[in-house]
């Protein structure tokens, strides 16, 4: 019988540690840890000003005695057009969103549009159509942009940048925003998650439902608008985009050195979403929303933000999931279901399927 | 989903939990040998239902994590070629080799490709003729059948320009590895549910004669660990050491024989290799008869660099169960995800992962105050 | 590897060959095909436990209840004795 010894035996060199120091990974772009290192090691020295270190999805800017929020995303999404919408209705969306997150009335977008050559011209204009009706509907409009063509091969069919502006009305007191999150707050989302990264990996692992998984991408600043009106005091918004609730809470434990929460029986998931992430291997905490917005507001206003929530479309299946506590600070805990607990940590790179 | 969602049933789990507790009268250590078993535990926090006289330490159920590292440098070299389409389950992916991963090599334009299925590898041989389409057949018994599958497939449909690179592990020699050792710190086993349901269990009965060890087929969700280690528990108050089966709903003792038939037709047993273990002989199979032309070893002979394995990495101590990843002092600060010196930290099921991701990083217990449960809202 | 999915049976494909008899598989309202080389004994309606598509065993549904039962007996004994304190 082998005798199984612990490995103190080799002697060869330690191996060069997988330090994505040299290059640009995908997983740079996954919205992860290796993003956040991205940010703060080479964009934000470079750029740094008050406006960029809040590190919230817009700038707020005084322009004049006027509070504007000023934002940009770029979309490159794969598959172009998938169930429930495409890049289009992405990148108008996207920014209306990013608008609504500071509590911004979103006005004023612009587009520019990197397209490859060899592009179908039916495919430019359903996406060109779809982001006039997400536009009209946002209640913004388009009013500059910009197109330029690259080879074959060196862009992905589309890569879309949209920029925003919107105004903040005068009766929004407190800035909005992670600075104003407190331990004791509430923390709600506007509904079921994993609809739009499901919905993309369907069409990649061509996965087929019995009734599809569309994508939500939709303007949430109906919702948004609402709270606001309702003199609810809220002290953070946050869109669940790329990396999912999960990712969106570490970033907010992690820059108030708070802890948040959460309690996987109250966390919206829809079978079917559940279903495809169970066979995929993939965790929907994690799962991009394009539709969904996580609310931070102090305990005596949760009920009343929550009412106001469910009235609005695009937000009625909003639910409480959990609370904002002083520490163990920078973290996001999880009771499960089964009630032990754990850790939500953030992604080191992009969630991978698995099939162990 | 049905089969799924009720058994991770919160009232049934503290029923079972209150259950173990009224048994045990002393400390006991239990073992479960796969991953996914692994992932469950720490993904639900299960050992915070579980009285502190019970130690939960995760075996060598990661084919991911005992592929040994010579493996990963030769697949990295092979999906490195102009001419090969490399297909592999996303587990392997990021594992590090000597100084690469696929991953890495996917960055700089090699073409590798996830699949979820053996069959799909031999579809992207069929459509893509002119290349040559490697799959990375890993795992442990549970994925053999499929494995089988996609080389009696390509055969039976004269693919030519289709190979198999086997890492395909065992799992009762590990088992015996381990007992057999004098570092064993193992009382009970929670055998791996998938892998009898394609086994079945007879093999463990003289393991469990031999060693005086319980062994529970177990299955993998919240519920099921927790029966397996009722049942463990039980057999060792009561000073029993048999072989029992918690995962009826899928496994019989004389597991899956077409199953069985399929992989005795195209595998045959040999050592292997396990990173962090050493050799364990009869551990591993290997393409025979027929399909021996479908073994990448012997499309692509590899006289590569011998590989460079991390001194730091204790692997091979957290395997066996006889330290657990915060025990490392490299881990959590010179190796983590990003960084990673083993491959335990990098596999989704290899322990320092699941500590590392799921907050075990201090000690076993997660330091943060009682959170109120959802009962008293 | 031990990731496999319950999941319903809903539509079989033979073939001359059992190695490439599959199903579509239902996952809680997802669908996808499953090779049934290793159950020949599954059937339209009955679940099967998939991994990496194959599915590798039916699901034994009156065992499937065995812990339940379990549990009910054992919910029933616990009222006699009394909450244990933790």
């Amino acid at each position: 019988m082998a005798d199984v010894k612990p490995t103190t035996s080799f002697n060869l060199s330690c191996p060069v540690p997988r330090v994505a120091d040299d290059r640009i990974v995908l997983a740079h772009g996954g919205g992860g840890r290796l993003t956040h290192q991205l940010i703060e090691k080479i964009f934000i020295p470079a750029f740094s000003n008050d406006a960029l270190e809040q590190r919230h999805d817009g700038a707020v800017l005084s322009v004049n005695g006027s509070r504007l929020a000023f934002t940009t995303d770029s979309f490159v999404v794969r598959p172009l057009i998938f169930p429930g919408g495409n890049i289009g209705d992405l990148a108008v969306n996207g920014t209306v969103n990013d608008l609504a997150m500071c509590g911004a009335r979103p006005l004023y977008l612009s587009a520019g549009f990197i397209l490859e050559e060899g592009l179908e011209m039916e495919t430019l204009r359903t996406v060109v159509t779809s982001m006039q009706e997400a536009a009209a509907k946002a209640n913004v409009e388009l009013v500059t942009g910009d197109t330029k063509v690259v080879d074959k091969g060196k862009g992905d069919g589309i890569f879309v940048n949209t920029s925003g502006i919107g105004v903040i009305e005068a009766n929004v007191k407190k800035t909005i925003g992670p600075a104003s999150v407190e331990p004791g707050d509430v923390v709600i989302v506007s509904g079921d998650l994993g609809r739009h990264g499901i919905a993309i990996l369907s069409v990649r692992e061509g996965l087929e439902f019995e009734s599809p998984i569309l994508s939500d991408t939709a303007s949430v600043w109906p919702s948004v608008e609402a709270l606001l009106n309702a003199g609810i005091e809220l002290h953070c918004l946050r869109d669940l985009t790329r990396g999912g609730l999960a990712t969106t809470l570490n970033e907010i434990a992690s820059d108030r050195n708070v802890c948040i929460k959460l309690e996987e029986l109250l966390i919206p998931i829809d079978e079917v979403v559940q279903g495809a992430c169970e066979i995929l291997g993939l965790d929907p905490l994690y799962v991009a929303n394009e539709g969904r917005f996580a609310v931070f507001v102090p305990a005596a206003q949760a009920d009343a933000a929550l009412e106001i929530m469910k009235k609005v479309a695009v937000s009625e299946g909003s639910v409480r999931v959990g609370v904002v506590e002083q520490g163990p600070g920078r973290m996001v805990v999880l009771q499960s279901r089964i009630g032990g607990n754990r850790v939500v940590d953030m992604l080191s790179g992009e969630q991978l399927p698995r099939i162990c | 989903m049905k089969f799924l969602s009720e058994y991770r049933d919160q009232k049934a789990a503290e029923q079972l939990a209150q259950a173990i507790r009224r048994n045990v009268t002393r400390p006991w250590t239990i073992m479960e040998i796969c991953g996914g078993q692994t992932h469950t535990i720490v993904k639900s926090g299960l050992e915070d239902l579980l009285p502190k006289e019970i130690a939960l330490v995760h075996g060598p159920g990661c084919p991911v994590c005992v592929t040994p590292i010579e493996l990963i440098d030769k697949a990295v070299a092979i999906a490195q070629r102009s001419d090969v389409i490399f297909c592999s389950f996303g587990d392997m992916l990021r594992v590090p080799g000597s100084s690469r991963s696929l991953f890495d090599v996917k960055a700089d334009g090699a073409d590798v490709r996830i699949v979820y299925s053996p069959l799909d590898a031999v579809k992207v041989a069929k459509s893509n003729p002119a290349r040559q389409v490697v799959f990375f057949a890993v795992g442990f018994e549970t994925t053999a059948p499929a494995n089988a599958m996609s080389a009696w497939q390509a055969d039976h449909d004269g693919v030519e320009n289709f190979s198999l690179l086997v890492s395909h592990v065992l799992v009762p020699p590990a088992m015996e590895a381990l007992l057999s050792s004098d570092n064993c710190v193992v009382q009970g086993f929670l055998a791996a549910g998938h892998v009898c349901t394609v086994m079945g269990f007879e093999e463990y009965f003289p393991i469990a004669e031999k060693y005086e060890v319980p062994i529970v087929v177990t299955g993998f969700e919240p519920l099921d660990i927790l029966e397996g280690i009722h049942m463990t528990v039980a057999q060792l108050e009561e000073g029993r050491h048999e072989v029992e089966n918690q995962y009826t709903r899928a496994v019989r003792r004389e597991g899956n024989r077409p199953a069985q038939d399929r992989i005795a037709e195209v595998f045959e047993i040999v050592p292997r290799q396990w990173r962090g273990l050493g050799e364990i002989p009869a551990s591993g199979f290997q393409l025979r008869g027929r399909f021996q032309k479908y073994d990448a070893n012997r499309r692509y002979p590899f006289t590569g660099v011998p590989a460079h394995e991390s001194p730091e990495c204790i692997s091979g101590l957290i395997l066996q169960g006889i330290k657990k990843p915060h025990d490392c002092p490299a881990f959590a600060v010179k190796c983590t995800p990003e960084n990673p010196l083993g491959a335990p930290m990098v596999s989704s099921e290899g322990a320092c992962a699941a500590y590392y991701h799921y907050g075990r990083r201090q000690t076993h217990d997660l330091i943060q105050p009682e959170l109120p449960s959802a009962a008293s809202r | 590897m031990c990731l496999a999915v319950p999941g319903r049976v809903v539509e079989i494909f033979d073939a001359e060959d059992i190695a490439f008899r599959r199903a579509k598989v239902d996952f809680g309202g997802i669908r996808k095909d499953v090779n049934l080389a290793y159950t020949p004994e599954a059937e339209v309606g009955k679940y099967v436990l998939v991994h990496v598509g194959f599915a590798i065993s039916v699901i034994d549904e009156a065992e499937a209840q065995r812990v339940f039962q379990y549990l009910e007996e054992m919910g029933g004994l616990k009222e006699e004795l009394g909450e244990i304190p933790q």
